[in-house]
């Protein structure tokens, strides 16, 4: 089979969310991949497929590498050994980019500081001309309304919360129509009830839209809901590749850890804190 | 033998983005906004500054040159060195230290601040590249701008001058006396160089200061850093350049 092959699913179709046509479900390709800075080895060997379609989640403790493979997979960095296929094509080229529509929601939000929220969405469509401005209008107010945020839309970025911009960062990705759509820490830094509400958000996408959703996390509760198969990676090695269920019932110490975590307060760094605390 | 790799690597970088802005010049006609909007960054907000710039650096040659030539009885040709001066070397090269201080310090901390963000990440997986919408209006409104600035620069300069060279009492000669010097030994030619210069100045300026911008890694504290390192190497740029641009149009 064919690379291309490898990450192109012919039975499986993505809904447009605004125009309802459909197109074919893109797949992903880590391919032995390595990535170092300077001596500081990054990723070490990384290997894994997402099926398209599919909600695959990619969990680790903070510095383990997650981010940096999801730029990987977003073209933003090219790796040092190993190769990288999104529906078959390399993600850093131009080309691929015009071929395959793959959104990343950052974040941070990474919203243009500059635009108002309105035209944050409407600057894709409008620079890849797909439309009238009426059509552009209705296409960026549908994606605010299916993320509950079409009030902000007059809004400067400045002016939002941290969960309305994580949600407007979500419609802007949506408004590329993306045939694969990348999550960095869609959760961190919001309430559990706003957490609740993008994950169910990120499976309503996949649900009803069928998008190949990669999503890169540390929160347990948030990938144990929505994940199709979970990855973890620790100081840059995927050390387990499975479905959740698979993960829970895993005796590897290093992810027993990893979902139950302990804190040991007989620990020497913590009487350390303690002790600075009182003095 | 590090630091000229870096400025080998850094022409590189600067010419690699020269390049890929000017293969978007075909859309500059829908980015017509865009265009405008820098035209007036560049343009509109830089030139009271150049206007009094210009003004005291015309007086001050009118002053100088009053009491240098007054020993000689030349002073009639005061008008002749301040019109020459203006717009030959002064007006272009005054306008392009404004452009590089004022003007390129914005864009590199604007474009620095973005990247720093991610915002040019996210315009890159949205395949809108930034050479096409944040560099190619800002050298298309430049080249526009120059003229217009060095032309306002360079009249404001010699209005300058006739205001000493009437005003004050060692130097003493008439408007009609200084301009018609001025107008004399000043050609059509000389200002068209001057103007030449503040082009191919101001291009480099703005193009340096996006580069650097655009190519800012780490935190925030990088982008402070982005903007002196912009303003420097632009000034540095500006005085070379000079010398080469002179050379050549002389």
């Amino acid at each position: 089979m064919s690379d291309a092959e490898a990450t192109t699913s012919s039975c499986s179709k993505t809904r447009n969310p605004f125009t309802g046509a459909e197109a074919n479900a893109v797949g992903v390709k880590v391919d032995h991949v390595f990535k170092s800075y300077g001596t500081a080895q990054v990723l070490k060997d990384v290997t894994f497929d997402v099926q398209p379609s599919e909600i695959f989640v990619l969990m680790g403790p903070s510095g383990s590498g997650k981010s940096v493979l999801l730029r990987h997979i977003a073209g933003l960095e090219l790796p040092t050994k190993g190769k990288i296929l999104v529906d078959g094509h390399d993600p850093s080229l131009e080309e691929s980019r015009e071929r395959v529509r793959v959104a990343l929601v950052f974040q941070a939000g990474a919203l243009f500081n500059s635009l108002s929220v309105y035209d944050n969405l409407a600057l894709y469509p409008r620079e890849h001309r797909s439309g009238d401005e009426k059509a552009i209008e209705q296409k960026v107010m549908h994606a605010l309304k299916i993320l509950s945020v079409e009030d902000a839309a007059k809004k400067f970025p400045s002016e939002l919360s941290g969960g309305m911009k994580k949600r407007v960062s979500i419609a802007r990705a949506l408004v590329m129509e993306p045939q694969l759509l990348l999550y960095d820490e869609p959760t961190s830094e919001l309430d559990p009830v706003m957490s609740a509400t993008i994950s169910e958000i990120i499976g309503t996408l996949k649900n009803e839209y069928s998008v190949t959703s990669l999503v890169v996390t540390h929160d347990r509760a948030l990938a144990l809901t929505i994940s199709n198969r979970v990855g973890i990676l620790m100081d840059g090695e995927l050390i387990s590749l499975g479905t959740k269920e698979e993960l829970q019932a895993s005796k590897d110490p290093r992810i027993v850890d990893f979902l139950n975590p302990k804190i040991d307060i007989q620990h020497p760094r913590f009487k350390q804190l303690e002790n600075k605390a009182t003095t | 033998m590090k630091q000229i790799t870096a400025i080998i690597e850094g022409v590189g970088s600067v010419v690699q983005l020269m390049m890929r802005s000017l293969s978007y010049a075909g859309t500059l006609p829908r980015q017509w906004s865009r265009f405008i909007e820098q035209c007036y960054m560049i343009g509109y907000t830089t030139l009271p500054i150049v206007a009094i710039l210009s003004f005291f650096i015309g007086t001050v040659l009118a002053l100088e040159a009053g009491y240098a030539m007054q020993d000689f009885g030349a002073k009639e040709f005061i008008g002749s060195l301040v019109g020459l001066s203006m717009a030959r070397e002064l007006g272009p090269m005054m306008t392009s230290v404004l452009l590089a201080g004022r003007v390129g310090s914005a864009i590199a901390a604007e474009l620095a601040s973005m990247k720093v963000y991610q915002e040019i990440d996210a315009l890159t997986t949205m395949n809108i590249p930034a050479a096409k919408i944040l560099v190619l209006p800002r050298l298309a409104a430049v080249l526009v701008m120059m003229p217009v600035l060095i032309i306002i620069a360079n009249i404001v300069g010699w209005f300058g001058g006739s205001v000493v060279a009437r005003y004050v009492s060692y130097v003493g000669i008439s408007p009609e006396a200084y301009f018609a010097a001025l107008r004399h030994y000043t050609k059509f030619k000389d200002v068209i160089n001057g103007m030449e210069k503040a082009e191919v100045f101001g291009f480099v300026v703005v193009l340096v200061c996006c580069d650097i911008g655009l190519n800012t890694r780490g935190g925030p504290r990088e982008i402070g850093a982005a903007v002196t390192r912009a303003v420097v190497v632009s000034l540095i740029l500006i005085l070379v350049l000079d010398y080469f641009v002179t050379k050549i149009l002389l």
